[in-house]
């Protein structure tokens, strides 16, 4: 796996605890605990997806830091075989 | 508002094509218990809670359902990629083709179009989260049934998350219920509706 992908693959593993953690910090909301846990793995998933962002370009529109292109539209899309 | 990141919520790459197995799986996209019916259940369905731990719990399992939705696409997607005429005309995914070629449009199985027949808003919250927890049970066990049909580990591999994903939503509806219930409890002995009628829970 090369430094991207692996790196992707770090901040779908935070995005899948923080989901997890949302959904039952829904039904949970006095839970101290997950909200510590959700807290922890938010600065983590934040420096994760700057150094993405920085290195290989935007997850999101507004994350486009390229002066002279724009490049949220280059290819591959998600769905596409990697 | 939503917003969309550019990947997916689980990985999916699949090496080989199979028109058959893609003629399946098409039915959490398009199907009476697919992706689509369930992102568009909760989403509807989230007006008349009256509750914010659940207005929130509906917009976030809603909004998961989203992104499962484009995993089932990115599956069917890589499914049809670079298919031989010859593969289409002996998989029976020839009558899929005939109206969309390999364009990804959401259809059931038996290849009836999506219809907003497939979920409930009724209004009523007892009623609206008794169907959410049946709706994840029946994705699950048509996921079961997938996993009955295919064989190819890259498939199966993302099929799986999916199919953990509507037990940990079936968890949370159940919570989600109880919570509802015990708000009623408290002064509405009759399970009255706490979004339309004026004076439920005032006694």
């Amino acid at each position: 796996m090369n430094e991207q992908k692996m790196l992707l693959s770090k901040i779908k593993k935070y995005d899948f605890t923080l989901k997890e953690l949302n959904l039952y910090l829904d039904t949970h909301p006095n839970c101290r605990r997950g909200l510590a846990m959700f807290h922890k793995y938010r600065k983590l998933r934040e420096n994760a997806v700057d150094e993405y962002t920085r290195k290989f370009g935007p997850l999101t529109p507004e994350q486009v830091n390229n002066s002279e292109r724009w490049t949220w539209t280059d290819d591959p899309w998600p769905w596409e075989r990697r | 508002m939503w917003q969309y990141e550019k990947k997916l919520q689980y990985p999916v790459k699949i090496k080989t094509p199979n028109a058959k197995l893609a003629k399946v799986i098409i039915s959490q996209l398009g199907g009476p218990d697919g992706e689509l019916a369930a992102s568009l259940r909760y989403l509807n369905q989230r007006y008349a809670m009256p509750y914010g731990e659940v207005k929130g719990l509906l917009t976030d399992i809603g909004t998961e359902e989203l992104a499962h939705f484009e995993m089932i696409s990115a599956i069917l997607y890589q499914l049809t990629k670079d298919l031989s005429m010859e593969e289409i005309k002996k998989s029976g995914f020839d009558t899929y083709f005939v109206d969309h070629t390999t364009g990804i449009y959401p259809v059931a199985a038996s290849g009836t179009p999506f219809t907003a027949t497939y979920f409930q808003s009724k209004g009523d919250i007892i009623t609206d989260l008794s169907e959410d927890m049946a709706a994840e049970q029946k994705a699950r066990t048509t996921y079961d049934n997938i996993l009955r049909l295919a064989d190819d580990p890259d498939v199966r591999d993302p099929i799986r998350f999916l199919r953990e994903r509507e037990i940990v939503h079936y968890q949370r509806f159940g919570e989600a219920l109880r919570i509802a219930q015990d708000k009623l409890n408290s002064k509405n002995f009759y399970a009255c509706n706490p979004s339309f009628d004026k004076n439920c829970g005032k006694v």
